[in-house]
C-alpha cells in the first residue's frame, strides 16, 4: 500500500490571514480617529506613533541588518530641523516639508556612512553616537536656527487649529501605516531575504552571494529616512525644537527598550514593546526617575532571560507566526 | 609661542585624566570584546561612592580611592559573572544592549538618590597649587593625575605581560575555548577583567570628581571621550590608548582656545579624522 502525500509550500496560515485583516481594521480605525477623538488624545497618539515608527526603523537596522546604532537621534534631529528650515524659513507648507525631513536625514546618513562603517559591532554603535553629538553641537552653533535654545514653529500658528491637529495626526498615522506596510513587503522581497540571511549569519549570507556591505548601507539609509520622518512629524506636533531635545540619546533609549522588550528581529515585537513602554509610562507618570529605572530593569531582565524578547518567546513556545513572512511546508495525507 | 606651549601642556594633563577613563574600557574590550555603554555612568557612580565614603568616614579623597576601587572591583566582577556573562555567546549585540539598559538604570538611580545638584570632591589647597617651569605654570593636581595615569598604564601593561593572571586574560581574549581546555576558568577570568576595568574606573571617577563638579547625567560624555581615546590609539594597545587620550586632550585644549565652546567638538572631529585616515588607530598592535 502506498501512501499518497501532497505537498504545499505556503506562507499564510489562518492566523496570519486573521492578523492581516486585523491590521487593515486597525489602520481604518487609526485613520478615523480625528472624527471621534478629542485633540488631547490625538496629540498623545502622534507621540506613540512616532516612537513606534522609530522603533520599527531601529529594529529593521539592528534586528535584521545587525547594525547596532545608538545614534539615530542624529536623524530624528536632522528631520526635525529640516522641517523648521523648509517650513519656517523657506515658506514651504509644513505638511509638504515632512517628506523633505526624511530625505535630508537619508542624505546625511549616506554622506556619513563611509565614516561610521569603518567600525563594526559595538564600536560602530558608539561611533554613531559621536556623530550625533557632532550634529547636535553643529546645530547649536547655527544662530539662524535659534542656536542652543532652539526656535518655535510659528508658521503653524497661522493655521486653523482643528485643521492643524487633524493634519498632523493624519500624517503621523499615514507614516506609521506606510512604514509598517513597506517593512512587511520589503522583508518578503529579495532585499528582505538577503537581510534576513544577514541577520542569521553574515558569513553564510556573503557566501550565498548577498552583497552584505551594500545591503547594510541601504538599510542604514532607509532607517535614517524613517527616523527623519519621525523627527519632522514629532516636532510639527510639539511646535518647538532645540538641539538638546532633538539630538537627545533618549530617542534611542526608547527605541531600544521598545524593540528589545518586544522582541528584536521580529515585526510584531515593537508593537508589544510599545504597549509596555507607554503602559508603564502611564502607570508611573508621577514617579519620574522611577519610570526609567523600572523600564531599564525590565529591558535588562528581558535581555538576560528572554534574549528574543516577549514575542520571540511566545512564537517559539507556541509556534506562532502572525505575519506571513515565513514559508511553511504543509503535508497532507490522502 | 608660550601660549601654544601652555595649551599643549594643559591638553596633555587633561589627556592624563582621559587615559584613566579609557584604560578600563580598553581592557573590557580587549579581553571579552565588550563595549560597555555604561562605562561613563560607572565613572560617575565611582565619584558618588567617593562622595559618600568621604562624608561617612572623613577620609581624604586620595585615600578614599582605595575603598571605592575595591567596591567597584566587586561591582564589576558581579556584573560580568551574573549578568553580562549570561548574555555572551551568539553575537556581541546582547551584552552591549544590556549595558545600555544598565546605564539608564544607574543614571536614574543616582538621580533618585543624590538629586540633580552638582557635587564635587574637595582636596583643599592642592587643587589650586601650581609649579612654575620657566614661564609655564603647571597645576600640582593635574600633574599628579598625569603621573598616576602613566603609572597605572605601566602597571596594567606589566600585569598583562608578566603575571599568570595576565597570561590567563590574554589567552581568554585570543581563544576562550582553548583557554578553558587549558584549565582557565573563562567565566571568572572575564569577571576579573571587568572588575579590573571598574577598579581603574574608580581612580578616574575620583580624580574627575576632584577636577570638576559632577551630576548624575555626565556619564555619556566621559564614555565618548574614553571610547575616542581607545579608537584613536588603536585597539589592543594600552600605550596606544594612553597616547590617544593625550591626543584627544590636546585637541580639546586647542579647540577650547579657538572658541570656548568648541573644545569637545574639536575632540570629536579629530576622532572622526583619525577614523577616516587610519581606521585601525595610530598605534595599533597588529594581532
Amino acid at each position: 500500500m502506498t501512501s499518497r502525500l501532497s505537498y504545499a509550500v505556503t506562507r499564510s496560515t489562518p492566523l496570519s490571514r486573521a492578523a492581516i485583516w486585523l491590521g487593515v481594521l486597525s489602520a481604518a480605525v487609526a485613520l478615523s480617529v480625528p472624527l471621534w477623538a478629542p485633540s488631547s488624545f490625538m496629540r498623545w497618539a502622534v507621540e506613540v506613533m512616532c516612537y513606534l515608527v522609530l522603533a520599527q526603523m531601529w529594529n529593521l537596522m539592528a534586528g535584521y541588518g545587525g547594525l547596532l546604532s545608538v545614534g539615530q537621534q542624529a536623524f530624528v534631529g536632522i528631520g526635525g530641523y529640516a522641517l523648521f528650515v523648509f517650513a519656517q524659513h523657506l515658506g514651504i507648507h509644513p505638511f509638504l516639508a515632512v517628506p523633505l525631513g526624511g530625505l535630508l536625514a537619508a542624505v546625511a546618513a549616506a554622506a556619513t556612512a563611509p565614516i561610521v562603517f569603518r567600525l563594526r559591532g559595538g564600536y560602530f554603535a558608539v561611533c554613531t553616537w559621536v556623530l550625533a553629538e557632532v550634529f547636535r553641537i553643529a546645530f547649536s552653533n547655527v544662530s539662524a536656527l535659534g542656536g542652543g535654545s532652539g526656535q518655535s514653529l510659528t508658521v503653524m500658528a497661522r493655521m486653523d487649529r482643528p485643521l492643524r491637529e487633524t493634519g498632523v495626526y493624519l500624517i503621523a498615522a499615514v507614516v506609521l501605516i506606510l512604514a509598517s506596510l513597506a517593512i512587511n513587503l520589503m522583508l518578503r522581497s529579495r532585499f528582505g531575504l538577503g537581510l534576513t540571511a544577514v541577520r542569521d549569519s553574515e558569513a553564510a549570507a556573503e557566501s550565498q552571494g548577498v552583497d552584505v556591505r551594500a545591503l547594510k548601507l541601504q538599510v542604514y539609509v532607509l532607517a535614517a529616512f524613517g527616523s527623519g520622518l519621525v523627527g519632522a512629524v514629532y516636532y510639527m506636533s510639539v511646535l518647538r525644537i532645540s538641539p538638546p531635545a532633538a539630538f537627545d540619546i533618549n530617542w534611542v533609549v526608547a527605541a531600544v527598550f521598545i524593540v528589545v522588550i518586544g522582541g528584536i528581529g521580529t515585526l510584531e515585537g515593537p508593537l508589544i514593546g510599545a504597549a509596555i513602554f507607554f503602559g508603564l509610562r502611564w502607570a508611573l507618570a508621577d514617579y519620574g526617575a522611577w519610570y526609567w529605572l523600572i523600564m531599564g530593569s525590565v529591558a535588562v531582565a528581558v535581555i538576560v532571560f528572554f534574549p528574543k524578547g516577549i514575542w520571540g518567546w511566545v512564537r517559539n513556545r507556541w509556534d506562532l507566526q502572525l505575519l506571513p513572512l515565513q514559508r511553511r511546508l504543509i503535508v497532507r495525507g490522502r | 609661542m608660550l601660549e601654544i606651549a601652555d595649551v599643549l601642556v594643559q591638553g596633555i594633563m587633561l589627556g592624563g585624566l582621559y587615559a584613566l577613563f579609557a584604560i578600563g574600557l580598553s581592557i573590557a574590550y580587549g579581553v571579552m570584546r565588550l563595549v560597555n555603554i555604561a562605562h561613563g555612568d560607572f565613572l560617575v557612580l565611582a565619584s558618588y561612592l567617593a562622595l559618600t565614603t568621604i562624608a561617612l568616614s572623613g577620609l581624604h579623597p586620595f585615600l578614599a580611592i582605595v575603598p571605592v576601587a575595591i567596591a567597584m572591583f566587586a561591582i564589576g566582577y558581579a556584573l560580568q559573572r551574573w549578568v553580562l556573562g549570561r548574555t555572551m555567546g551568539s553575537d556581541g549585540l546582547a551584552p552591549l544592549l544590556a549595558t545600555f539598559g544598565i546605564a539608564i538604570i544607574l543614571r536614574n538611580a543616582l538621580l533618585q538618590i543624590y538629586s540633580a545638584d552638582a557635587r564635587s570632591l574637595q582636596i583643599g589647597s592642592i587643587a589650586t597649587d601650581s609649579l612654575s617651569f620657566g614661564s609655564i605654570s603647571v597645576g600640582v593636581f593635574p600633574l599628579l593625575v598625569l603621573l598616576v595615569s602613566i603609572g597605572l598604564t605601566f602597571a596594567v601593561s606589566l600585569l598583562f605581560d608578566r603575571t599568570s593572571i595576565g597570561i590567563a586574560l590574554r589567552a581568554t581574549s585570543d581563544d576562550p575555548e582553548t583557554a578553558s581546555l587549558m584549565g582557565i576558568r573563562t567565566g571568572r577570568t572575564h569577571a576579573a577583567a571587568l572588575g579590573l576595568s571598574f577598579a581603574l574606573v574608580a581612580v578616574g571617577g575620583v580624580f574627575a570628581g576632584i577636577r570638576t563638579t559632577f551630576t548624575p547625567d555626565i556619564g555619556p560624555a566621559s564614555l565618548l571621550y574614553a571610547f575616542e581615546a581607545v579608537v584613536i590609539g588603536g585597539l589592543g594597545s594600552l600605550w596606544g590608548t594612553f597616547a590617544g587620550a593625550v591626543l584627544l586632550g590636546v585637541a580639546q585644549g586647542i579647540g577650547a582656545e579657538i572658541d570656548a565652546g568648541a573644545g569637545v567638538l574639536a575632540g570629536h572631529l579629530v576622532f572622526l579624522a583619525v577614523l577616516v585616515l587610519r581606521p585601525t588607530g595610530l598605534f595599533a598592535r597588529t594581532r
